[in-house]
């Protein structure tokens, strides 16, 4: 192909511009952000390592398609409003995809430059744009006049923004009815504050208000409103469901309802959405004892790993049942956990959970694996090894295996069609089985990725414009 | 923001509250709850719905003052706003003619134990009720309880007022036959009037009220195993099959934070949250 062929002109930076990061022995005891953002002359040096490709690789592995060399293009002429713009064609939540996409799996997977160094740090620099647009006043981008059609969303996390964002300035009257008491799903409730700052997701989600999106909550659908009313009684044409993953999974051993031990929505939800690390000034606790074990490797086990560390945990273990090369969590936090000192505990799972005289757990008995033949998912699947058991002192333990889906809208919505696991089924651009319903992200996929839903949110919000504009 | 009607004090620390909440009351039906958080430091607590008037738009519950939310919520006047309520919530209760059933409420269960008591009436139901309380003066709503019941009990733990403790109902159960039994009020209760129920095979319903941070299905803190089997309180219930239930379990873990929440409203009213300013 053409841009593998050696031009005089560019030279290839081989090493990327690392990003400024807090030290880990500050870091693990405070909660703010671990990663500093670029400056304006590293996104720079940054931007100039892309080769500009005529047939750009990058953009084939977003799945929200920004244009990526021509929003480089602006960072490197210095352009950066236009820049911001270019992204926010596509994304109207790049603060925040810029912090928490594993683009390494996506966009930066296939940059040419990353075939004999590092890829460009496109979501770097995505985030460096973002950022500098919070320093200056945001005008919000509305491009068609208005439809007179009205859209419920549901759930205000990454796919119902999305959707809010792209009907919003599609012309669409928008609701969203989130659920909680605070806007953001995933990202207010899950991600940690280390990771991605609160006030970030609120600046992203006042964006959204700008594009004159109206947000209620505390409305649970499916009981202060189901779907069937909304389309009857209160005047909404479509509906977008994102309400996301729902129900922790637990793991069926002895001993899993002692205190102290909490599933990782537990967890996360005291500590992000209701600021436990600040009890008493707030009124909702948390207890983290001295040696914390976290069950599960995938990135909601990093948090809730790196969380603990934060809340002056002395010791904090991540179990796994699986080798370091299944880990499912993002390398850059699998390091940034590592580096702060959290010690994983690799072919190993729970047995049963041992319990003090007050009810608190006080140990856990662990069996041993190794690795057999590939599993459905294609990774080695875990056998345990007979008589391998062996105990561990603990006085909490973090479960981070996974979520099912929510019931709530599947058993007040007649005619909606769902799979035999609870997610609700739809066709390549979000419709489900009832007319004017769809439904995007973790509650059509299982749990996915933040950037995963906000390409549903978009390819729905797509298919909704189309029905809207077809009634 | 949700309107306060009414604050009226129903026994020493027992409160009930109406709010201006039409599109939770629009939607409520007996057995749901709410989620309310009072402020932006609050706690999400549940409580358990005692009332609504779908043409006013409003929902009453009755709560105890023993936290510090519920003791900031027990000075807010008529008229102020509640920041959020969601709801209503959990699933709403069976209701339909079971025949004869034996109403059990104690302490401030009373209250949404009335709201099931009318619309079993209402129902066909021929309605045997017992309220029941630490002591006399916490006990209220027994003359509202008559209006709808067959046949009224009271009983106290100290025997100043009715029956001394609940043991009068085995002779009842023995005496007469009942086609279903409803229990609201605390755990150890619960498990007392289940426990009495099961020989006799009355088919036994309890409401659970276990500690809950989102109240939607997200957190899984308020798990309880029923028939061997885990349930979330929030989505699969709050009302259980009583013959079924961990009572045990949910007892320990009904206290996980006891020492916070103690803490937590101690340092309330120590730096003079309450009217009484630390004294």
């Amino acid at each position: 192909m053409a841009e593998n062929k050696p031009k005089p002109k560019p030279k290839i930076q081989k090493e990327s511009v690392p990003i400024p990061k807090q030290k880990p022995e500050e870091r693990r005891r405070n909660f703010n952000e671990v990663a500093l953002g670029y400056t304006e002359e590293q996104a720079l040096a940054e931007a100039n390592r892309c080769l500009q490709c005529p047939k750009p690789q990058c953009i084939q592995g977003c799945p929200v398609e920004i244009e990526i060399p021509a929003f480089i293009k602006l960072i490197r002429e210095g352009k950066f409003e236009e820049a911001v713009k270019k992204v926010k064609e596509k994304n109207s939540l790049p603060a925040i995809c810029g912090r928490v996409c594993p683009q390494e799996e996506q966009c930066q997977k296939f940059c040419i430059v990353g075939k004999v160094g590092d890829p460009v740090s496109i979501g770097r620099l995505e985030r460096f744009l973002a950022d500098w647009e919070r320093s200056i006043d945001v005008k919000a981008l509305r491009d068609a006049p208005a439809t007179g059609k009205k859209v419920a969303i549901i759930g205000a996390g990454p796919a119902g923004l999305t959707a809010a964002a792209d009907l919003a300035r599609l012309g669409h009257k928008v609701v969203i009815f989130e659920a909680l008491h605070l806007p953001g799903g995933v990202l207010v409730y899950g991600i940690p504050e280390f990771r991605l700052p609160k006030s970030i997701v609120r600046a992203e989600v006042d964006y959204i208000v700008k594009l004159g999106v109206e947000l209620k909550l505390g409305y649970l659908i499916g009981r202060t409103f189901t779907i069937p009313e909304l389309l009857k009684y209160k005047g909404f044409d479509a509906v977008f469901i994102g309400t996301g993953a729902g129900l922790p999974q637990f793991m069926g051993v002895p001993g899993e309802n002692l205190g102290g031990i909490y599933s990782a929505n537990e967890f996360l939800i005291r500590v992000n959405l209701m600021k436990s690390y600040a009890f008493p000034a707030y009124d909702t606790p948390i207890r983290i004892g001295k040696h914390v074990v976290v069950i599960g490797g995938g990135n909601v086990a990093m948090d809730s790993a790196r969380s603990a560390l934060r809340l002056g945990a002395e010791q904090v273990c991540i179990v796994y049942r699986r080798s370091r090369d299944e880990l499912p969590a993002r390398k850059e936090e699998i390091e940034n956990a590592e580096e702060e000192g959290i010690i994983c505990k690799f072919l190993a799972a729970p047995t049963r959970f041992i319990g003090d005289e007050k009810g608190w757990v006080k140990a856990m008995e662990c069996i041993c694996m190794e690795l057999g033949p590939p599993d459905e998912s294609g990774r080695r699947r875990p056998v345990p090894v007979k008589g391998s058991e062996f105990v561990m002192d603990t006085d909490t333990v973090i479960v981070a295996i996974g979520r099912t889906p929510n019931p709530i809208i599947q058993s007040t919505t007649a005619g909606l069609e769902v799979t035999k696991w609870g997610t609700i089924v739809t066709d390549e651009n979000g419709k489900t089985s009832l007319e004017g319903v769809y439904a995007g992200g973790d509650i059509v996929t299982g749990e996915a990725t933040v950037i995963s839903a906000m390409g549903a949110g978009k390819k729905a919000a797509k298919a909704i414009h189309e029905y809207l504009m077809k009634k | 923001m949700y309107k306060i009607l009414t604050n009226k004090e129903l026994a020493p620390k027992i409160r009930l509250f109406e709010v201006y909440a039409p599109e939770v009351a629009e939607k409520t039906l007996p057995g749901q709850f709410i989620i309310l958080i009072i402020g932006e430091t609050g706690e999400r607590i549940p409580l358990t719905i005692a009332g609504y008037d779908h043409k006013k738009g409003t929902i009453k519950f009755v709560f105890n003052e023993v936290g510090k939310t519920t003791k900031q919520l027990g000075l807010m006047k008529e008229g102020e706003y509640i920041e959020t309520i969601t709801g209503p919530l959990g699933n709403p209760s069976e209701i339909k003619n079971f025949g004869k059933v034996l109403c059990v409420g104690g302490g401030v269960m009373i209250a949404p134990m009335f709201l099931q008591v009318q619309a079993l009436q209402k129902t066909g139901n021929k309605v045997t009720t017992v309220v029941g309380a630490r002591i006399k003066d916490l006990l209220f709503f027994e003359d509202e309880m008559k209006v709808y019941s067959d046949k009224v009990y009271v009983a106290t733990d100290d025997g100043s007022k009715g029956y001394k403790g609940l043991d009068f109902l085995k002779d009842l159960l023995f005496k007469e036959k009942f086609d279903r039994c409803v229990v609201m009020g605390p755990v150890v209760m619960m498990k007392a009037v289940s426990e009495m129920t099961k020989p006799f095979g009355i088919p036994t319903v309890v409401t659970l009220t276990p500690i809950m941070v989102d109240g939607m299905g997200m957190c899984g803190v308020c798990r309880v195993m029923v028939a061997g089997k885990m349930k979330f309180g929030c989505v699969d219930g709050p009302e259980f099959d009583g013959h079924a239930v961990d009572f045990d379990g949910l007892i320990k873990r009904q206290r996980l934070f006891l020492p916070e929440e103690r803490l937590s409203s101690l340092l309330w009213e120590k730096l003079g949250g309450c009217s009484c300013g630390g004294k």
